[in-house]
């Protein structure tokens, strides 16, 4: 069975039909292409499926795709203006937030989520933005770093 | 007259030259590769831990609507492994299943639902053998072999003595022993395993694009599984999401994924789970060890004894190499003499370990830190005059023949002390906080690779073309270590260029030079090497060019990146110029560098295997951690972690830092949350809830000092930067445990648990004190 859905995904509108029991992940991924969102596990373990709705970073492994009916749908592949890298993707690129960068989109949307809703957040508020990611790679200190630096370039204009 | 110098960006903080892909989700990794017409892949496991297969029935499967083949294990009876002398496993499982979860047939079909129905409608039948879930029970005398080739469920014993320990033990004023169990930990990359096989009928020609670390083995497996020349065969690697060593081996994903592509004469794709990603395993084998050591009043080590057993699992893979490590590396870190080592790697009933990060040396090194912190104590000598007391002189040759011409241990040693206020504070400290200290150290790259087969040990090629481009042709395979990006500095900073003129391919056997990939922390070593020399040739082509074109001798020739001139009066000819002037002779121009490691590093023949642990340079790491323990719940706090990493020289600093950041923190892992648990076989901890992998909110800061010994072979100095930090967090874990609440933890992972346990102990035996650190 599928269903109409209208939502706005990177600041697109689509009307699809949609599988009742797609997940947002794979129809992100498989129908639409945008393999930027990451499987890292078998749901709901690891944060690199985390996209935005309405703003709110969301595990879209856990979500069905037919539930954005009506929402904004944010992936990684919206991020930055006119071909240039916004203020959290410099931040993860510039700090060496990303090794491997299979985490990365997950943990770029949760920073970006974090940002929108707290432009100038302490570090015990990114820690907690952040606990539900993981990354194998990094150790974490320089994601921290990157957050906390793309927040300097929000602040001062220099990068959305 | 002009502001041209070179560019120079080795030594600097250079942000990786693939971050823009990976931040923008533009980074494709193979399970990424979504295509039409691709068929999904999925594989039936064994449900048993041991057993002889008596019948796979498929027929069930073959018939579901959208099914388009199923291979089992009569479809290949060809064997893979990644050492030439244990090659023992069959992409899917032949006679007998060794352990739960082993691939026994795998299904292609139009979707994955249907590939996964389709999967359950298989039938195994065995007759069940006794299963061993340890290395003892494997190792009993009626044990049942689970490799005819292997009585005794032996892999491999190793057994050396190097001067005489009983000598030396008679000279010790202090001889302790002790026993210690690591649990078995796995990679857990985030990204799962997957392939992608195109099989070409017409031309009989295979394409595989896998998540490896190794495209080279891949390579040869293929060709070994498949009775396919390598001619015929190509490998892709796209961006891989980590691998930790578990990618060193070819996994049997890669193969039976080809073996569908081939039965259909098409294209599949297999990404599997997480769960199954942990079955295929090739992580670090649970360890006990003994260990015994003699230690003189004035803090030299007189005598060093140590039995290992390694639980490696159903098949051999990686395992006589990681027994030999074990033993090999007890050396190159401290001048020690009377050594004796008996490892034996065991085969038995679960998922076959393999290589991680630190591969062999890491649950040694806990043990040995450990023992010595906890002699220092009850001596009463400062753990840092106890490693002093015992440093090498470089450059030296070990007992064991091990090559060290470079040796920045000491000034590690000096920076973590300082660093951490050791002398301030350790013993004085509040109630329940404690410090603690240990070193370690690294190969940078095994010496003599795994396929000796008399190649350079690395080769690079540069392009050069019309448009003033240079081109990097690397098969080393960039898996997020930074390896591309340290590739391309290496070869501007000898041709003086800036980064955005060179690029980089690699990762696509049809275009770039082999390489024995990425593994044993060898590419900065090896390939940077080849990537100086091959760099060194072009800028000879450049230099001779620019001569003929100034009309000056080639040794007149000044190269300033940007601008060739004779003498600092020549207005000179700039790069563009002097390519065209280059490309007169010969067209496009191609130049090929290599590397060889000299035969001095190649270990010594003093013991069956002893070429193991043979390096060009030794990375060494010293670490302080400080914790504070939680009395009333047995929670530890890694409150701060100080480490200094001499990895001879950092070509790029920022790399460098976070690759010992994450060394240190996946050693914490290690210390503190992960195992992989077995119920009988089957493993209860094959996700991310139930394998602890620390998360941001339990993860310290830590303060990364780097120490540049600059190694007179090593690239512009460098040694390996990626593994050499992970071990010495685990003793300096429990070291500084030891020293907060006076409990010594031997055994792995100090998980809450155990701290509330111990200290349960210790209230009810009241007033004893137990014997722990400082």
């Amino acid at each position: 069975m599928a269903r109409i859905v209208k939502f706005v995904l990177n600041d697109r509108a689509r009307t699809d039909a949609v599988p009742n029991n797609i997940l947002l992940l794979d129809y992100l991924r498989e129908i639409v292409g945008l393999t930027g969102t990451k499987t890292g596990c078998d749901g709901g373990e690891c944060g690199a499926c985390t996209v935005l709705i309405d703003d709110k970073p969301v595990l879209s492994c856990l979500t069905l795709a037919a539930s954005v009916e009506g929402h904004r749908v944010d992936t990684v592949e919206s991020l930055g203006e006119g071909g240039h890298l916004s203020a959290v993707q410099r931040g993860f690129h510039e700090k060496l937030g990303a090794q491997c960068g299979y985490c990365t989109p997950g943990f770029i949307m949760a920073s970006a989520g974090l940002l929108r809703k707290n432009p100038n957040p302490t570090e015990a508020e990114i820690l907690e933005a952040l606990g539900s990611n993981i990354c194998r790679c990094t150790g974490y200190v320089k994601i921290i770093e990157a957050v906390q630096f793309a927040a300097g370039l929000r602040a001062q204009g220099i990068a959305p | 007259m002009n502001e041209i110098r070179p560019t120079h960006t080795i030594g600097g903080y250079v942000p990786m030259i693939d971050g823009p892909e990976k931040v923008s989700g533009r980074a494709k990794y193979t399970a990424d590769i979504i295509q039409p017409g691709l068929l999904a892949g999925r594989i039936f496991r064994s449900p048993y831990s041991h057993g002889e297969i008596l019948d796979v029935d498929i027929s069930a499967a073959l018939k579901l609507p959208g099914v388009k083949a199923i291979v089992t294990g009569a479809d290949c009876d060809k064997t893979f492994g990644v050492l030439p002398i244990a090659r023992s496993e069959h992409p899917l499982a032949r006679d007998r299943v060794r352990y739960r979860g082993e691939p026994v047939a795998a299904v292609a079909a139009i979707d994955d639902a249907t590939a996964r129905r389709a999967v359950e409608l298989i039938k195994l039948k065995v007759r069940e053998l006794p299963a061993y879930y340890t290395a003892q029970s494997a190792l009993a005398p009626d044990a049942v072999a689970l490799h005819e080739k292997k009585p005794g469920n032996l892999e491999r014993d190793v057994l050396f003595e190097l001067g005489s320990t009983e000598q030396g033990f008679a000279q010790a004023d202090l001889v302790r022993e002790g026993t210690y169990n690591c649990a078995e930990v796995c990679q857990n990359q985030m990204e799962m395993h997957a392939a992608v096989a195109e099989y070409d009928a017409v031309r009989d020609r295979m394409t595989v694009h896998a998540s490896t670390q190794v495209p080279y083995y891949v390579h040869l497996m293929l060709s070994q599984i498949l009775g396919m020349e390598m001619s015929r065969i190509r490998v892709v690697k796209p961006h891989v999401g980590g691998g930790f060593g578990c990618r060193t081996e070819t996994l049997n994903v890669e193969l039976i994924t080809a073996l569908l592509a081939r039965k259909i004469g098409g294209g599949v794709r297999t990404v599997i789970t997480r769960e199954e990603t942990f079955i295929t395993h090739r992580g670090r084998p649970e360890t006990d060890i003994k260990l015994k050591i003699g230690l003189r009043k004035d803090g030299r080590i007189t005598a060093v004894e140590c039995e290992c057993y390694q639980r490696g699992g159903a098949h051999s893979g990686y395992g006589v190499v990681t027994i030999l490590y074990a033993g090999s590396m007890l050396y190159a870190i401290y001048d020690l003499h009377n050594v004796k080592y008996l490892g034996k790697r065991v085969l038995t009933n679960t998922p076959p370990c393999g290589a991680f990060r630190g591969h062999g040396t890491v649950d040694i090194r806990f043990a040995f830190e450990s023992l010595l912190d906890q002699m220092a104590a009850e001596m009463g000598l400062d753990p840092f005059a106890v490693r002093r007391a015992n440093f090498l002189s470089a450059p030296t040759f070990t007992d064991n023949d091990l090559m060290v011409n470079s040796y920045g241990l000491p000034e590690c040693v000096d920076w973590v002390e300082q660093a951490s206020g050791w002398k301030k504070r350790k013993g004085k400290m509040p109630k329940g906080k404690g410090l603690g200290m240990a070193c370690s150290h690294y190969i940078s790259g095994a010496s003599k690779p795994v396929n000796w087969t008399g190649e350079p040990h690395a080769t690079v090629k540069i392009k050069l073309d019309f448009d003033g481009s240079v081109v990097v042709l690397s098969g080393a395979a960039e898996i997020g270590q930074g390896s591309s990006t340290i590739l391309v500095q290496s070869v501007a900073e000898v041709l003086g260029l800036d980064l955005s003129r060179i690029r980089i391919v690699t990762g696509d056997s049809d275009v770039v030079p082999k390489d024995n990939g990425s593994y044993s922390s060898r590419v900065t070593f090896m390939v940077g090497n080849a990537a100086i020399d091959a760099a060194q040739n072009l800028k000879r082509v450049l230099v001779n060019a620019a001569a003929r074109k100034l009309e000056a001798k080639p040794e007149d020739i000044e190269c300033l990146g940007e601008l060739y001139r004779a003498g600092a009066q020549d207005k000179g000819a700039t790069f563009d110029e002097v390519v065209t002037e280059a490309l007169k002779d010969t067209g496009t121009i191609t130049v090929t560098g290599n590397y060889s490691t000299i035969p001095e590093s190649h270990g010594g023949k003093k013991y069956r295997g002893s070429a193991i642990g043979g390096t060009m340079g030794y990375s060494y790491s010293a670490q302080v951690v400080e914790v504070t323990v939680d009395e009333d719940t047995g929670v530890v706090t890694v409150d701060k972690v100080w480490v200094a990493h001499d990895c001879g020289k950092a070509l790029n600093r920022l790399t460098v830092e976070g690759q010992v950041q994450g060394s240190v923190w996946m050693g914490m892992g290690q210390a503190m949350s992960e195992e992989a648990a077995y119920h009988e076989g089957l493993m209860l901890t094959a996700n991310m809830l139930d394998y602890r992998v620390p998360t941001i909110q339990d993860s310290p800061p830590i303060e990364c000092h780097i120490v540049e010994s600059n190694d007179p072979h090593g690239p512009f100095g460098a040694k390996e930067a990626g593994e050499g930090s992970l071990a010495a967090f685990l003793p300096a874990l429990t070291n500084a445990i030891a020293n907060a609440i006076g409990v010594r933890f031997n055994d792995l992972p100090v998980t809450p648990d155990r701290v509330f346990e111990a200290i349960e102990k210790r209230r009810r035996s009241s007033a004893k004190k137990t014997n722990g650190g400082a």
